[in-house]
């Protein structure tokens, strides 16, 4: 069984707004990596939302599931706590809130859906530390609020941040690496390939626009997405060929297959 | 009654025809109706209805109740604490004050500061345009023991706050105080000050407030309001701020409480490079009903003002906002900015915000903004992306647009009163709420 197998996905805009997922096909076996790359607009990042719940989209046709279950039927918190984590593209500033009691009431959710007794603020402590100099997260951080006064690359950092804490079985991350430095970049990138290498039955998805960030996250599949649909699959070599000779091509082959 | 109206025998005489100045213009204005422009969104017409009386003495008991709700204790510089418009000298604590620093009844001030309380008092408030103020102003000589002068010297500051606590343990009778407030802020004096009115729900009682803060050449005021009636209360208040060159004025106006609010705030820049920021929380719930009415008024030029509002409405609650920002023609300049923002938390609740600007000037920067609606969904899908649940995210993110004003007071104790209420009113818990000592939490690691 797939730890996620997405079976052609159909998603508009809610509303009976505009089709942007045209029957998507996705198969994601536990411990893999996987990157999809494609143009502005062709339906990534909504991808990433449809998977974790956005309800500004509405699933029209298709079958999402989850570790076996169906993943459509469950709510976003539900989706979470079974293990799913979405890194955002633009992660919400959230004032007067702090990180350290946000976090904590995440785990601690997860734990309570998983039959698990929750953390206290101690233990939720001593859990955070290791993850932050993972991440090389100054102490202060989990006292400030969520996001706020974060220039770009901080929020980004974050989310890996999050995601170590939270330590989901598939982790959606949805240009990541966008906004970063090339010193981000590596340390997001060490931050990932350390949580997934943590766990064997640990699976990414990234959402990329560039080959940069597969340079140092090494993908075990590189799929294309053009207009809502993955037309094209491959291994890492895909990314660089995409890199030096653009997304034309592959949509010429697509409609010569036609 | 204003035949028998009580007036100032000896010391402070002065003060019969201050009073007699509030009468006539109440004789002549009376009540407002909804047919005045100034009061077109918010009825008031209980207190024409109902026939007032002057509060009795609380029972003690009772008065130190609430006076242990609503007491800063330490974290207070000076505490003076007045029931049901009376001084209480023994909930009182005035006897740490700095220095230079004065806090005292209007009927001591008559007696011992007497010139300085001639100078300022009824020398800012307008009551040609705020009758409620008239109408306090027409009691002054019976309500002396419900005022407090607060006069920082030159060169003074007062590290803690200064706070004036006017408590109200309703009878059950429709009962009426009137707190009359006067700071007077010496040239480069340092001051924080913090007026908390509160009492009991139930009953239906009126506090008419007025506070008159005059700051002198390069003083720093920091003032925050804490309205926190009994759910049965018509608050209405009226402060006039009056600024000298380069002094700076920061407001911050928090209303929970009351039945119904009416807040009128106006700032006048009476000298150039003075500075002035008003912030406003109002947190609302059943049929509450809180009107801020705020005026800015540029009269000399290079004065930044800065204004942030904000509402979270819940049930059939309704807020008012009305800002107004006047620049006279030499207040050349001006740099403006104001903002309000409304959250509404059920589809009956109501929020009203208008803006007003009335420009003179040629060279001013001038802008207001306003937003009403529901709580970000986007935000809401962030945090229950991560496994919280959707009633957990609503909670927080309502918390959160509230401390986006409370993260700016920088008074402790009115900050954590604030934040206490609001996680309380969420049912979130205390630890989420950024604090020092969180901070220290972190740094023992």
């Amino acid at each position: 069984m797939s730890l996620l197998e997405v079976k052609n996905l159909h998603a508009e805009v809610a509303g009976g707004g505009r089709k942007i997922l045209k029957g998507v096909n996705l198969s994601i076996e536990k411990g893999e990596i996987h990157a999809i790359m494609g143009k502005n607009g062709s339906g990534k990042s909504t991808l990433c939302q449809v998977l974790a719940g956005r309800e500004v989209y509405v699933v029209t046709e298709g079958q999402v599931l989850f570790n076996g279950k169906d993943l459509l039927a469950m709510a976003p918190e539900e989706r979470a706590r079974e293990g799913l984590f979405l890194g955002f593209q633009y992660p919400v500033e959230i004032p007067g809130v702090s990180t350290s009691y946000f976090l904590k009431a995440a785990v601690n959710e997860i734990r309570k859906h998983k039959g698990e007794p929750e953390l206290d603020a101690m233990q939720f402590l001593k859990l955070v530390q290791s993850k932050m100099d993972l991440l090389s997260m100054d102490k202060s951080f989990m006292n400030r609020a969520i996001n706020e006064g974060f220039s770009g690359g901080e929020k980004k950092r974050n989310e890996v941040f999050q995601m170590a804490v939270v330590n989901p079985v598939l982790g959606l991350l949805d240009e990541t690496d966008s906004g970063l430095d090339i010193d981000a970049l590596k340390t997001v990138s060490h931050g990932v390939n350390a949580i997934h290498q943590s766990d064997k039955s640990k699976a990414i998805l990234l959402v990329t626009h560039y080959q940069r960030l597969l340079d140092y996250i090494v993908p075990d599949f590189v799929h294309v997405m053009i207009d809502g649909r993955i037309v094209k699959s491959g291994k890492k070599e895909l990314a660089l060929e995409l890199e030096s000779r653009g997304y034309d091509w592959v949509e010429d082959e697509v409609a010569g297959a036609v | 009654m204003s035949n028998a109206e009580a007036t100032v025998t000896e010391g402070g005489a002065w003060i019969n025809g201050l009073q007699e100045r509030g009468r006539e213009v109440w004789a002549r204005r009376g009540f407002p109706s909804m047919k005045d422009e100034a009061w077109r969104d918010t009825n008031v017409s209980v207190l024409e209805k109902t026939p007032f009386v002057p509060a009795g003495v609380a029972p003690a008991k009772a008065a130190a109740e609430l006076h242990a709700r609503y007491t800063f204790g330490n974290a207070a510089g000076a505490e003076i604490v007045l029931v049901n418009g009376r001084f209480d000298a023994a909930l009182s604590a005035l006897s740490k004050l700095p220095a230079g620093v004065k806090v005292m009844t209007l009927a001591r001030a008559l007696a011992e500061e007497n010139g300085l309380v001639e100078r300022h008092l009824g020398a800012y408030a307008k009551i040609e345009r705020h009758a409620f103020a008239a109408r306090n102003t027409s009691h002054l000589a019976r309500n002396l023991e419900a005022g407090v002068l607060v006069h920082v010297g030159k060169r003074k500051t007062c590290a803690k706050p200064l706070h004036i606590l006017f408590l109200t343990v309703p009878s059950g009778e429709a009962e009426v105080t009137e707190p009359r407030v006067l700071v007077v802020a010496e040239e480069n004096s340092e001051s924080t000050i913090v007026e908390t009115f509160a009492g009991n729900d139930g009953a239906l009682y009126h506090t008419n407030a007025v506070t008159e803060i005059v700051g002198a050449r390069s003083s720093r005021i920091d003032h925050c309001k804490l309205q926190q009636e009994g759910r049965g209360a018509y608050h209405t208040a009226l402060m006039n701020v009056e600024l000298a060159e380069q002094a700076s004025f920061i407001s911050h106006s928090l209303s929970v409480g009351s039945a119904v609010t009416r807040n009128d705030l106006e700032v006048l820049f009476n000298g150039e490079r003075a500075e002035a920021t008003l912030n406003g929380l109002v947190l609302a719930n059943g049929e509450q009903h809180i009107d801020n009415h705020t005026l800015l008024h540029h009269e000399k030029g290079q004065c930044p003002s800065h204004e942030l509002y904000k509402h979270v409405l819940n049930d059939k609650a309704v807020a008012v906002f009305m800002g107004k920002i006047f620049v006279q023609k030499d207040a050349q300049k001006t740099d403006s900015k104001q903002t309000s923002k409304a959250l509404l938390l059920t589809d009956t609740a109501f929020m009203n915000s208008q803006p007003a600007l009335e420009i003179y000037a040629d060279d001013v920067k001038c802008t207001h903004g306003s937003t009403v609606g529901p709580v970000d969904a986007n935000a809401v899908f962030y945090l229950v992306s991560r496994g919280l649940s959707l009633e957990q995210a609503t909670h927080l993110m309502t918390y959160a647009f509230a401390a986006d004003i409370t993260r700016r007071i920088r008074v402790a104790p009115v900050r954590a009163r604030m934040e206490d209420f609001m996680t309380a009113q969420h049912g979130l818990p205390q630890d989420l709420r950024i604090t020092e000592e969180a901070a220290h939490d972190v740094a023992l690691l």
